[in-house]
């Protein structure tokens, strides 16, 4: 391994250590790499059983092996994406022979060793994909493009060679070859990146107030806080390709002009903070990160901040306050961090994605970003694709694919080819989009238009049998609890909204209720302080948008349209379609259904208990709610 | 000129920080309730919202004024935004207000009013938390919480204690002291500022009403009054008067009205005070010892001092403040003349703070068993008493004060304002040197900065006096003055800003523009008073000659005199560290508080682990490390059983354990 007989490489030391890397990355002519995902998503699915099953295949092997002159090796990777398919096992062969298996348990993780990588025939039935020897391009599967991921799930995230064969640190390289600070803030700036965790602010111009802001002292920031729920986009990159953020870091660092930085990273991720610590001793070591880098005279120290797990600390200021070892609180702004942030010192935070991108354009210039994408959203954005998709997972796309293009020729559609209802973008701080509005391309100004946001990256996809009113609820309970507390529209105001939502859906809201949420709404977002309370109330603002009709419902009609409201439900038989065939007097735990064989059924409404039993039972959609 | 406009009018900027104070400069009262001057900006109330014409909805405290900006107030917007914090507001408050201490005083009840808030549309807050009434000082009720932060800033950010911080998240926020302690439980020193700052009536002064009329209705009891300084220049406020007005005669008059046998001033014990601090502080410049000299008469101070200055302890000045020193020779020696009890002498003072309510439950302050000073109110209750005895204040006819204790001089007069104890030493001072003839306003050491450094000429002697006041400066005083880049010979402290004059216990709005019209009162009133020397006072040398038979008498020592000790901060719980199986085991404990920890207690609870596992001791004894012995100057502080042993270090551990511990087991 080219890594551990290597420290403090010097700038011109790096394109022959890079090419090292690359002949050892690269597969040799007999032999087979075996790639198992092990992110989160793959241990949670089984991968550290999947992978010793592979170790001791490979044993049990070791002949076979030796006979055909083989030379196997297995490769620990991150998140590729598929989540929905995990554990995946990919065999790789040289000339760019690869077949990716999908849901791999031990059993199945033998067999791929013993039939395929060591016999040569791969398991048809388990494949997930195939690429043939002579097929080249974009490892990404249809429809996306993989810009921050493209080493996701290729290299083994714990080995900076692997990262630098794959040109990894060549940002770094050129940044320092020459490049004064200002020309690494203008190459930024005019790669038209825009921030990746919320607002979508122009990283360039973020980057330039903070290389102006007069100070001695100063420092970058990786918010690696991600808290929406359903959203793990940047997990998967830290587990996956940890060096790519470091390398943001410092090259931001030196665009700035700090010598410090920090990752601030949720204590809920702790395989992600092991790869980030691993990947920063190896950088150090090789002199990429710390005292003199690359013997260029710059120096830059990272550390990493564990969160307690407040959903705030997401926020800049709060997220800074948290770091000082203050109550994560925000404060208003300006100061701007670039003014006064870290202990008072300019400070230029991005997020996880955000660094993510910037080696990348660094290596291989603006006018390639540039060229990927929209007029005004330039590159590509990672989404955590989940709920009611047949494949959830992580997709890296194009800015300006429209939502259509994500939820069904990615997402693969609704699951049981149920009716698609919404789309729920941004988290608790995004809107819910219905189905009209499908063809919006997504890029950061049509998700703004629509009521949404591109936030961090959450698309939680919901069908016919979700309730709006249940779900704008769920997402107020959300923001009520990690609510700070400090002003009065957010902490207060939320807490009321919730209440409100609450008794619209126990079937005792008024319809003027609607409008007091949708007031009560405006001044939330009208007067909170921070980035948090001003969104909190999208959800609700959307649904009440998008959905009015259903809220109208609850609350005129005192109906649940998806029948999820039990509050709101009242089961009845439908009598003509009814077989009597007591299957739902023998699931009705309450004994509210009685009957004969042969003849419709009755439910009793005073014993009902609303458990759904009966209609989960019933054969022929007798059942009435 | 760089100006901007606000509603219409063109505004000049100049040193304003923020929109909001150009606003207030625009004849504007745009309503807060989180902002304060003296406090960082907080920016949470979002009451101050404004337009502006390119930055849209801001925050008015917080955006800083650009020339050019054209604002306006009172929008649409701002207007629905303003009314629906406050009915947001109310939702969440215990809106008891028919019972509440602070109706027709409180801030919220006040805007909302003045809004037209008629309904509240929202439901009724359910929640009941328990009321913290630990404090002799403070009263907490969350209930009436509305968490804008500003006692949490005051105590941190002006006080530098920080007492109160919020806990939790969401709707579920409360501030309150660390791991929900009670107040009496922490390092509070009982200033009431926070109380000074609360809009509401979540923090309020602990009320001493009911035990004042319990004693003026109980023919037993010879129930009598003393009034401090800095009351009589703000009691007026409370019915309809200006801060600094001098009610002193309608004062007294009233207290008669109340039933009280004799109205007294605490000034004369100012006085008295003054001419003891003062021979205290000769005796110590002549020989050098235990300077610089620190003031007594403030007990958030002395407590402070104990809590976190405990090596400082020396150079406090004996003397006991001017309220316990009437206390106490009321106790001793007018009790006799008027041939009561001590215990049947009920003895209430008028204060403008809340701290004294502390100071007069102190041990120490106690004479054969009773309390020297047996009710403290503050200038707020005091007005409380008169409105519930019918007592029209305005109408009162001026009276003036009881003999023995109503004969003053201007300089105890001035004892209630930051400066005044200083420059009532400096007269005494220049009096017993027999230097300054004619002498008698020190200028130097008046003004309105939380600290003022002043050299003293007193014939060929130069005295370096400093003066501070608010607990925040005098930390950084201290740290100047232990560091050895700043040296004095004497020290006035006063816990709150501007002293005496602002307080806890004095009326709302207690600001600083009220507190300079007090303080300006006070020099006012030292001005026209016949005597300004202390030594001056007949009644003072009188009670000299008398009852305390001349200075330096043992009687002068015991009565006027007091002791100070370290104090913990906070109420811990101690952490086991070993356990023995024995069945009487001999307990240890070892104190690992700040002091102790800073000499080297770590390390010596390290030995006293490695030691307990010796043959002759193992399986005898429990070892645990506790917060705080209270011998934090003297430490490592261990326990031994009931014995508290000082002065262990990493150094004499073992033979400490020798001695102390392992003989004890052996017998």
């Amino acid at each position: 391994m080219p890594n551990t007989t290597h420290t403090n490489i010097r700038l011109h030391q790096m394109p022959a250590f890079r090419a090292r890397c690359q002949e050892a990355f690269a597969l040799g002519p007999d032999q087979v790499m075996i790639l198992v995902g092990v992110g989160t998503c793959g241990l949670a699915a089984g991968g550290g059983q999947v992978l010793r099953a592979i170790q001791e295949e490979l044993r049990l092997q070791a002949g076979a092996i030796r006979e055909r002159g083989l030379d196997l090796e297995i490769r620990p990777t991150g998140c590729a994406g598929m989540c929905e398919a995990e554990v995946l096992v990919e065999v790789q062969r040289p000339g760019g022979h690869r077949v990716l298996y999908g849901k791999v348990k031990p059993d199945l993780a033998r067999r791929i060793v013993a039939e395929d990588a060591v016999g040569g025939h791969p398991i048809v039935e388990w494949t997930v994909h195939r690429q043939d020897p002579g097929q080249t391009g974009n490892r990404a599967p249809a429809k996306q493009l993989h810009v921050v991921m493209e080493n996701c799930g290729l290299i083994d995230p714990e080995r900076i060679d692997h990262y630098i064969a794959r040109g990894g640190y060549a940002g770094l390289e050129r940044v320092l070859s020459g490049m004064t600070p200002l020309d690494v803030v203008k190459e930024v700036k005019q790669s038209g990146l825009r921030g990746r965790g919320g607002a979508g602010f122009p990283t360039g111009l973020k980057w330039e107030f903070a290389h102006k802001a007069a100070g001695d002292k100063k420092y970058v920031i990786c918010n690696a806080d991600e808290g929406d729920p359903g959203a793990f986009m940047d997990r998967s990159l830290l587990e996956g390709d940890p060096h790519a953020v470091l390398e943001g870091m410092i090259i931001g660092g030196y665009a700035i002009g700090a010598d410090e930085g920090y990752i601030y990273c949720r204590a809920e991720y702790p395989l992600a903070i092991k790869r980030l610590r691993v990947a920063m001793e190896d950088a150090e070591k090789l002199g990429l990160l710390g005292e003199n880098i690359l013997g260029t005279g710059f120096s830059f120290r990272l550390h990493i901040k564990e969160g307690a797990g407040a959903f705030v600390c997401g926020e800049e200021t709060a997220l800074m306050a948290s770091i000082m070892g203050e109550r994560g609180m925000p404060r208003p702004r300006p100061p701007f961090p670039a003014q006064r942030g870290l202990w008072d010192k300019p400070t230029n935070i991005n997020n996880v994605e955000t660094w993510a991108n910037v080696p990348r354009i660094l290596a291989r210039g603006f006018a390639w970003f540039a060229g990927i994408g929209t007029e005004k959203s330039k590159g590509t954005k990672v989404f955590a694709l989940t709920g009611r998709v047949r494949n959830t997972g992580l997709a890296e796309v194009p800015m300006g694919l429209t939502l259509r293009e994500i939820v069904y020729d990615i997402g693969g559609g609704i699951q049981h080819d149920r009716r698609f209802k919404a789309v729920q973008i941004g988290g608790p701080s995004g809107g819910c989009l219905p189905e009209s509005l499908l063809d919006t391309p997504i890029d950061y100004d049509s998700l703004l238009r629509a009521g949404a946001m591109m936030g961090s990256g959450g698309m939680v996809v919901v069908d016919e049998n979700t309730c709006m009113v249940e779900l704008a609820r769920y997402f107020m309970t959300f923001v009520q609890s990690e609510s700070c507390g400090k002003c009065v529209p957010c902490r207060e105001g939320t807490k009321q909204m919730l209440a409100i939502l609450e008794r619209i859906v126990a079937g005792k809201g008024e319809p003027e209720d609607i409008d007091l949420l949708e007031e009560l709404g405006g001044a939330v977002k009208d007067g909170s302080l921070c980035g948090l309370g001003k969104s909190a109330p999208n959800p609700v603002l959307t649904t009440l948008r998008y959905f009015r009709d259903e809220f109208l419902c609850h609350v005129v009609d005192r109906r649940c349209p998806a029948g999820v409201c039990r509050a709101l439900l009242s089961y009845s038989i439908d009598a003509a379609q009814c077989r009597g065939c007591t299957l739902c007097i023998k699931a009705c735990p309450a004994g509210a259904i009685t009957g004969e064989r042969g003849k419709p059924h009755i439910i009793d409404a005073v014993r009902c208990i609303k458990c759904k039993a009966c209609l989960e039972k019933c054969r022929f959609a007798a059942i009435r709610t | 000129m760089a100006t901007l406009n606000i509603d219409g009018q063109t505004i000049e900027i100049e040193n304003e920080q923020n929109l909001l104070e150009l606003v207030r400069k625009a004849g504007i009262d745009l309503p807060t309730f989180c902002y304060h001057s003296d406090l960082s900006i907080y920016g949470a109330c979002r009451m101050c919202m404004v337009e502006d014409q390119k930055l849209g909805l801001v925050a008015a405290c917080s955006t800083p004024p650009v020339p050019g900006m054209v604002v306006r107030t009172s929008t649409d917007r701002t207007r629905k935004l303003r009314r629906m914090v406050l009915e947001l507001l109310l939702a969440n408050h215990d809106r008891d207000c028919t019972t509440c201490d602070r109706s027709g005083r409180c801030k919220l009840q006040t805007l909302a009013q003045d809004q037209g808030i008629s309904r509240v549309r929202f439901g009724t807050r359910r929640e009941v938390l328990p009321v913290d009434a630990t404090s002799p000082s403070v009263v907490r009720n969350p209930n009436k919480c509305i968490l804008c932060g500003d006692c949490v800033r005051v105590c941190r950010e002006v006080q530098g204690i920080g007492v109160l911080d919020f806990a939790n998240r969401g709707s579920r926020t409360v501030v309150g002291p660390a791991f929900g302690k009670a107040l009496t439980d922490v390092d509070c020193v009982n200033c009431g500022q926070c109380i000074a700052v609360c809009p509401t009536a979540a923090l309020t002064v602990k009320l001493e009403t009911e035990r004042v009329w319990r004693a003026l209705h109980d023919p037993k009891k010879t129930v009598i009054v003393q009034v401090a300084p800095a009351v009589r220049v703000a009691l007026s406020e409370e019915f309809g008067g200006k801060p600094g007005q001098i009610s002193t005669g309608k004062l007294v008059a009233g207290l008669r009205r109340l039933g009280f046998g004799k109205v007294f001033d605490t000034t004369f014990t100012a006085d008295l005070t003054a001419v003891e601090e003062t021979h205290e502080f000769v005796a110590r410049l002549t020989s050098g010892e235990r300077l610089p000299q620190f003031t007594s008469c403030c007990p958030g101070w002395v407590k402070f001092c104990e809590q976190f200055h405990p090596e400082l302890l020396p150079n406090l000045s004996s003397c006991k403040s001017p309220q316990q020193m009437l206390g106490a020779i009321a106790k001793r020696f007018y009790a006799k003349e008027l041939g009561v009890e001590p215990r049947d002498l009920f003895v209430v003072s008028v204060m403008p703070c809340v701290a004294k309510k502390f100071e007069a439950q102190r041990p120490e302050f106690t004479y054969e068993g009773v309390r020297e000073v047996d009710a403290v109110i503050s200038t707020t209750e005091l007005a409380q008493l008169l409105r519930q005895d019918g007592i029209v204040f305005d109408q009162l006819e001026e009276e003036a004060f009881d003999q023995p204790f109503g004969l003053v001089s201007g300089a105890g007069v001035i004892f209630g304002v930051s400066g005044g104890v200083a420059e009532a030493a400096v007269r005494t001072a220049a009096s017993i040197l027999g230097v300054n003839a004619g002498k008698v306003d020190y200028h130097e050491l008046r003004g309105y900065q939380g600290v003022r450094g002043a050299r003293v000429q007193l014939g060929d002697l130069e005295v370096r006096l400093a003066v501070v006041s608010g607990l925040g400066n005098a930390t950084k005083l201290l740290e100047a003055v232990k560091a050895g880049t700043e040296s004095y010979d004497l020290i006035e402290v006063m816990a709150c800003p501007s002293g005496c004059t602002g307080g806890g216990g004095q009326p709302y709005p207690n600001d600083q523009a009220a507190r300079r019209l007090r303080g300006a009162g006070l020099y006012r009133s030292d001005r026209v008073t016949q005597f300004r020397n202390p030594l001056d006072n007949l009644a003072v040398q009188k009670i000299y000659s008398g009852w305390l038979g001349g200075r330096d008498s043992q009687a002068c020592h015991d009565t006027l005199h007091t002791h100070y000790h370290p104090r913990r901060r906070i109420d811990g719980k101690d952490i086991r560290v070993t356990r023995a199986p024995a069945e009487k085991p001999l307990e240890v404990s070892v104190c690992v508080g700040t002091g102790c920890y800073l000499r080297g207690a770590y390390d010596v609870l390290a030995k006293f682990g490695e030691l307990s596992v010796r043959e002759d001791v193992a399986g005898h004894l429990n070892l645990r490390a506790t917060f705080c012995l209270e011998q934090c100057d003297q430490g490592v502080s261990i326990k031994v059983g009931d014995r508290v042993i000082t002065g262990v270090s990493p150094g004499n551990a073992r033979e400490v354990f020798d001695r102390e511990v392992a003989s004890l087991v052996a017998e």
